[in-house]
Order: structure tokens, then sequence, then C-alpha cells
């Protein structure tokens, strides 16, 4: 069914700290590990190991630089992956219902065998978080690791997103978004936690914390200036002589 | 956008399949028997043929039937349950004029009508998506269902018609360039909404996520035709409304009617194929292709 649930019990998803994230895409590796082996079709890669290789993603790391009008430019590592919409633009525009966002959790899913790959669900996607893959011909998106969330055979701390259970910087929250009392939401209420392109209209589940101001130095700080400054601002003597005999020639 | 050749030739078909559907429908030209057969003949041949075209890109055509269980949300599933219903409906509508001699108004009526709807849907599928800016305007049902009703003109002979309405699809597709070369300015999104940054200074895409290509670079990224675009335009409005116009305007003849169906054809689909090459989808910010 792509008509989307009114509402949802929970909204699950991912707060990524832009001020934490190192831009080590070690979130990239584990999620592409997780998931080529567990739900649904394997993330396929075309040519890995010749020059033009390519392959299904599910998480990527973009690193931007913001240049203020004073003062040094910043870098901004930048993971992006399904942000599972509350008003998701994929999941209404599917023609099989293959695209589904869940009741119980809000989590957008793909059912692989209901999936023609049309590709219009990507189209409809602002953020690029759905690819086709192209070897199985359906579409593959984030799940919230769906598998290890609510996976009892797994230890109690693995049952989290893969990505978030990697990240070596602390840099991804999993939660409950629709729970105001949550450890994520208090995150969100006390770092301003935002939107991507609030304008689309999508209401994204996932929250992205802006990376806290820089300290401002306020002059030039340099230890050693005063031992290097020159002795001498004029020549003297010898040197005097030297230099302007030197300039003649 | 990647301008996919299956899709193209899809939509600049069918398009003109239904089109000319629609001009059966309501009686234009008034043939029965074998004059008849032959006019539905090529209008089935164009709609049947674009609509399995459209199959070509999908990676599971073998589920196709799936889509047609959706069409409370998706502009796609509808326009897949409108060309069926189109088609049948025109098949009974077709069968009583090609064996009875039996001119049903009713019937026709509603063909036509189905005929311009399939037309309309197929245009919302773009029409509706947020994330192509150069799509997503009133302009493009209009557009999609103005060449429609011009190449169905065109092909159904109604001369008269033909030639306003080949001159309103022109103006109507010069509209579109105009508008769509703004929307994307227009639309408010950047860089700076794309990633919550803006307010750090200004932003730029320093390293990409990935040294290769992917799918979504391939599917939105698509630049190759910005740089002729403007020749295109010209070549594509010259073969689309230009050479029909003049060729309309002199003396019928069989031998021009069908030059002029044939320029008006690769017209489309060079429209077509700008309308898809030129587009921007909003997720080329992210890469900084935009």
């Amino acid at each position: 069914m792509t008509q989307l649930p009114e509402t949802t019990q929970k909204k699950l998803g991912l707060v990524i700290d832009l001020d934490t994230c190192v831009g080590c895409h070690a979130c990239v590796i584990s999620c592409k590990g997780w998931n080529t082996e567990n739900y649904g079709a394997p993330l396929s890669d075309q040519d890995p190991y010749g020059g033009a290789g390519s392959g299904t993603f599910l998480n990527r790391v973009h690193s931007y630089e913001a240049k203020p009008k004073d003062g040094p430019a910043q870098l901004v590592h930048f993971p992006k992956s399904c942000l599972h919409c509350e008003d998701a633009p994929c999941v209404t525009v599917c023609p099989t219902g293959a695209s589904y966002k869940r009741v119980e959790d809000g989590i957008v899913l793909v059912n692989e065998d209901n999936c023609i790959g049309c590709g219009l669900c990507a189209w409809s996607c602002p953020y690029g978080a759905r690819e086709m893959d192209v070897a199985e011909g359906v579409m593959k998106k984030c799940t919230l690791c769906v598998d290890r969330i609510y996976n009892e055979n797994l230890p109690e701390v693995d049952r989290i997103p893969s990505c978030v259970r990697t990240c070596p910087a602390g840099a991804r929250h999993f939660g409950d978004l629709g729970d105001p009392d949550s450890d994520v939401s208090k995150l969100v209420a006390e770092r301003g936690g935002m939107d991507l392109m609030p304008e689309m209209g999508t209401s994204p589940v996932n929250k992205y914390l802006p990376p806290r101001p820089k300290d401002q130095m306020a002059g030039k700080i340099d230890l050693l200036a005063p031992l290097l400054t020159p002795v001498a601002e004029e020549a003297t003597g010898f040197m005097a002589w030297l230099d302007k005999t030197l300039e003649k020639i | 956008m990647h301008p996919a050749p299956s899709v193209i030739l899809f939509s600049t078909l069918s398009g003109l399949g239904f089109g000319l559907l629609f001009w059966l429908g309501l009686g234009y030209p008034d043939v029965t028997g074998w004059v008849a057969f032959a006019f539905f003949a090529i209008a089935y041949l164009l709609a049947v043929g674009g609509l399995l075209a459209s199959t070509f890109h999908l990676g599971h055509p073998e589920r196709a039937l799936k889509a047609f269980t959706q069409w409370r949300s998706s502009w796609l599933s509808r326009e897949g349950l409108a060309a069926v219903a189109a088609l049948l409906v025109m098949a009974g509508f077709g069968a009583g004029l090609v064996f009875l001699g039996e001119f049903w108004t009713v019937l026709g009526l509603l063909g036509a009508v189905l005929s311009i709807a399939t037309v309309f849907t197929t245009s919302m599928i773009y029409g509706q998506l947020k994330t192509v800016p150069r799509w997503n305007m009133p302009l493009t049902p209009v557009m999609f269902v103005s060449f429609s009703l011009a190449g169905g003109a065109l092909l159904a002979g109604q001369v008269d018609w033909a030639l306003g309405l080949l001159i309103l699809a022109g103006i109507v597709q010069v509209a579109h360039w105009v508008l769509g070369d703004k929307a994307l300015a227009g639309s408010g999104t950047t860089l700076a909404t794309a990633t919550g940054l803006g307010d750090m200074g200004t932003l730029k895409a320093f390293e990409p996520p990935h040294t290769g290509s992917n799918y979504l670079l391939r599917e939105f990224a698509y630049v190759v035709a910005r740089k002729h675009a403007l020749k295109l335009r010209v070549i594509s409005l010259a073969l689309m409304v230009g050479v029909p116009v003049l060729l309309l305007m002199l003396p019928f003849h069989h031998f021009s009617a069908f030059v002029a169906v044939l320029s008006h054809l690769g017209g489309v689909a060079a429209s077509r194929w700008l309308f898809f090459a030129e587009a921007e989808h909003v997720v080329g910010l992210y890469y900084g292709k935009l």
C-alpha cells in the first residue's frame, strides 16, 4: 500500500552530528557490509577492481567547505542516507505498492518482490537516498537496519543500525524522534537539530546537528615571532658598503 | 535527468497515438470500414508500441501488472489504468466503425476523454516531482496535452485544427523553456537548504563521497546536452511546428502530409530529449553539479 500512514506509533530515525563527524567513511563501509548480506538483495558492485568501479550504497559521506566572509574556511563532513520522511514522496509515487512506510515505527522500506525497478521513487527523493541496484534491477535504500534493531539473536548493544554501532566518533545517534523524552529528541532540542531541504515538504524524521561555532582567535598569535625579529633593520659598516657596491654593479 | 531512449520513444509515440485516438473518438475524420481500420491501426501501433517501449527501462518488466494496483496515490499507476481503459474502449468503438459501420457516439466520446486523460497522467508523472523544478509546474501537463492534440490532429488530417493547435503547442513549448530556465532558481532549493549549513558562509562541494560514478550521477546529473541546448531548441521547434505548418498551408497532398507528420515526430522527439536532458534534479546540488 503506497498511501502514507496518518501517524506512526514511533518515529525511529537517526540524528547525525555534523560537529563530530570526522569523515572517516566507516559508517559507509559497515552499512554496505551488513546490508549486502542481510535484508533483501545484496548491494552489488560493477567493475569493482577495474578502472570504472561503481556500486550500490545506502549511505554516503559528502564533504563541504564553508567559507565565512572573514575567517578561515571550515570543512564539514556530511553523511547522507534515507531520512525516513513522514511525508515520503518515494512511497506515494510507487505504482506497485513495493515502497511503504511502516505504521509501527515509521521506517520506509521496499518490498523487493513487488519492485518493478521503474526508478520513480528515486526520482521523487530530493536527497538521493535511493539507488537502483544494477545487478538485481530493484530499488535499494536504508532499512534503518530493521534486521538488527529488533533482532534478539544479537547482543543488546548491537541492536542499533550498523552505521551507528560503527561510528568511532559517536557522530550518529539512533532512537525514537516521536518521543519528546527520548535521548535523541533531547539532543535535537539542545543542539538545534535541523531538517534538510525543509522547502520540499517531506518532513524528514532524521535530524542533523549543525557544527558548533569554532573559537575565534582575537589576533595573530605567534610564539616564535619575538625571537625571530631582525636585530638590525639597516645595515651598517662593512655590510652597508657591500650592499651599496653590489647595488652599483 | 538521464534521457533514457525508451522513455523518450514511449512518450513521443504514445502521445501521438493517443492524440490520434482522441480525434478518432470524436469522429474526425468521419471514416468507416477499411479506411477506419487503417487509422485505428496507426493509432494503436503508436500508442501500444510506445507503452511497450516504456517497459524496456524497467528492472523487472515481468512484474509490470502490479503497477495497476496503486492508483490511489501514484500517477504512474493511474497512467497504466487510463491507458488500458482508453485502448479497450477505443477498440470497441473502432470495431463498430470498421466492421459494422456504426458510430457509437457515447463510446467514442468516452474513448476520446480517456485517451487524453492518459496523456495527462503521463505528464503528471513528471509534473508532480518537486525534485525537478523544471518539470514541477502546471505548464508541463499543458505542454504534453497540447503536443498530443496537435500531433493527433495532424495525423487525423484535420488541417484547420492542426494548424491552430501546432502553433499553440509551439507557444506552450517556448513558454515551458522560458519558465523552466528560471525554475530551479525560483524553487529556493540551494546547497544551503540541502545541507542546512548556509549560516556558516559560502558553501562549496569540497570532496565527493565516491571517486567513481554511481546510479545517482548517471540518472540525475546529466549535463551533456546543455552545451547545445539552444541549437537543439531551435531545431526541435522548426521540425515540430515550423515545417508542418508550412506544409499544411500548401495545397493538400498525401506526400506533403506524410513529411509533415515525420517532421513533427522528429521535432517532438527532440523536444522530449531536451525535456529530460535539461532537467535539473536537486540531488545534483549535493554533488556540486548544479
